[in-house]
């Protein structure tokens, strides 16, 4: 019977406590990366996901030195990497690729500079360069969970706010919304689920996480709401699919979960073709600032 | 500021990087006002529009504005991303981020979106993407979310720019019957003949003030070339001043056909 054969294989991780938590963590992560992705990819601040996720390696080092917790360490550094980022842009000389060019990178040397004087913290750089779903403990299930409620909350309750500045920042702004706390809140929760899902997607594959996801909604939808939703559905999907890969190949989870999604990618672009090659021309902030004349 | 105004800008000058781009400027606009900005590019316009939004501060000068005085702006449409998802309705909605914190639209607010769509013309597009309409219907869309909080002064940037001269009809007649209905509307424009000369109250701007008034009084050779620093000739045309280039040896450049 090789059917009863696959699937008792298929199901087999099932029964062990590490992969269940692995699984859950890979999923509710895909999905949060999706969501976030959404104005990540609207913003044209695709790359922003590979630049944080090294500032927090930045931090992941500085951390360690100075002995406070990693998540704190590191979340905090990279929320002030995010937010000079932020505001390195708004300036507007400085194009956002630019401004994450050089901060995060500055950031990353950093980091490298301090293992290489003073040795690697407890963690174990290799699982947050290249994620290591399988080492996942409850603390950080509870990590993405809390990091996951924190960014739908923010989503749902600043959802106008955010889109409106996402499409047209200097209209939101002379419309009353304060869009340098609405960059700055979404800069807070960027920083926060890079963090809390490093453990899974690994440094150097998060950016992909974020954005794959993303891309692909954008092919299948013209609405934002429609958007946001069927990123998260795609993160989830990529988010299971690829730690059940991970287990079954025995490759690390992050390159499983992102190949899933790129994979997906592939088939949605050619079965929508010209179409939604043409909807993907607007997953960049196309705005030329507004000239004043 | 007399009590009838709704916006009074009075002397301001607008420094970007020490470089004046508005100098001692003044505009008054009341209820029912319809005025048009001209000048040439990097004259001031936009600068001046968004003085009296409330977006630019000025560095000198003041502004006054009518208690709780609603304001509704409409961008260039250049500026517009035509490929971000969005559809109509998504975007009409907008004008209410600020009000509302959850994220789905009430049956009320639906019905209002509905209303100012039919309004201008463009009822049943909701659902439609912003990039499949025509550019009419496209402009209308960012009047619409413009005039979704009932604003007493509508401002529009360059209105009518890009857009053919159907549509450019179009748009004219849609914010005459707007300010029919008591809108006061500001618009900035490059088009003397299609737009201008039609407005009852128009400002030169190169800077500063040139001239305001009645198109008759301010579409004169004098201000224009002051305007433009270019000469231009005003002709009449069925009782409407009519601008056109001064053709002189000097200022034709004739393109001739290369010999073969």
């Amino acid at each position: 019977m090789t059917g009863a054969m696959a699937w008792g294989d298929l199901v087999h991780p099932f029964h062990f406590q590490f992969f269940r938590n692995g699984l859950l963590v890979a999923t509710i992560a895909g999905a949060l990366c999706g969501l976030i992705g959404v104005y990540v990819v609207l913003r044209g601040m695709s790359y922003i996901g590979h630049g944080l996720s090294h500032a927090i390696f930045g931090g992941f080092a500085a951390s360690g030195l100075v002995g406070v917790n990693f998540f704190l360490g590191a979340g905090v550094w990279g929320l002030a990497s995010a937010l000079m980022v932020s505001a390195v842009t708004r300036r507007k000389s400085i194009g956002s690729d630019a401004a994450i060019g050089v901060i995060t990178t500055a950031s990353f040397a950093l980091g490298l500079a301090l293992i290489q004087l003073y040795g690697s913290p407890g963690r174990n750089p290799d699982a947050a360069l290249f994620g290591n779903v399988l080492g996942v403990a409850s603390q950080d299930v509870w990590i993405v969970v809390g990091v996951s409620v924190f960014a739908v909350a923010v989503i749902v309750l600043r959802y106008r706010a955010l889109l409106f500045t996402t499409f047209d920042p200097e209209v939101a702004e002379v419309s009353g919304i304060n869009t340098a706390r609405v960059d700055a809140l979404l800069m807070l929760v960027l920083a926060a689920s890079i963090l809390a899902t490093m453990s899974v997607m690994g440094v150097t594959l998060i950016a992909a996480a974020i954005v794959v996801p993303a891309v692909v909604a954008r092919m299948l939808t013209d609405s934002f709401a429609r958007m946001l939703w069927l990123s998260t559905a795609i993160g989830a999907v990529c988010g299971f699919v690829g730690m059940n890969l991970s287990y079954h190949l025995d490759i690390a989870s992050g390159p499983t979960i992102v190949l899933t999604g790129s994979a997906l990618f592939a088939a949605v672009f050619a079965a929508t073709g010209l179409r939604g090659m043409s909807r993907l021309r607007g997953t960049r902030r196309g705005l030329e600032p507004l000239h004043l004349s | 500021m007399t009590d009838r105004h709704l916006v009074e800008v009075s002397d301001a000058t607008v420094v970007y990087d020490r470089d004046p781009v508005l100098v001692h400027a003044d505009l008054a606009v009341s209820p029912g006002d319809f005025v048009g900005i001209v000048g040439p590019s990097g004259s001031g316009k936009t600068t001046l529009l968004r003085v009296v939004l409330g977006a630019v501060r000025p560095a000198a000068g003041t502004v006054t504005r009518a208690r709780r005085v609603r304001v509704g702006y409409v961008p260039q449409v250049e500026t517009v991303n035509w490929s971000f998802p969005i559809t109509v309705g998504e975007c009409v909605l907008m004008a209410r981020a600020g009000g509302r914190w959850a994220p789905w639209s009430t049956p009320s607010e639906r019905s209002e979106v509905a209303d100012v769509l039919d309004r201008l013309g463009i009822a049943g597009l909701e659902h439609r993407h912003i990039r499949a309409l025509s550019g009419g219907q496209q402009q209308r869309v960012f009047i619409a979310r413009a005039l979704l909080n009932r604003p007493q002064l509508l401002l529009m940037d360059e209105p009518t720019s890009g857009v053919d001269v159907r549509t450019r009809h179009d748009i004219l007649h849609l914010l005459s019957d707007l300010n029919a209905d008591g809108l006061a509307v500001v618009v900035t424009t490059h088009d003397l003949n299609g737009i201008a000369a039609h407005l009852p109250h128009l400002v030169c701007l190169n800077r500063e003030v040139i001239a305001q008034g009645p198109p008759e009084e301010v579409l004169t050779a004098d201000v224009l070339e002051r305007t433009y620093g270019a000469p231009m000739d005003v002709l009449e045309h069925g009782g409407m001043p009519v601008v056109v280039d001064r053709m002189s040896a000097s200022n034709v450049i004739r393109l001739r056909r290369r010999a073969q």
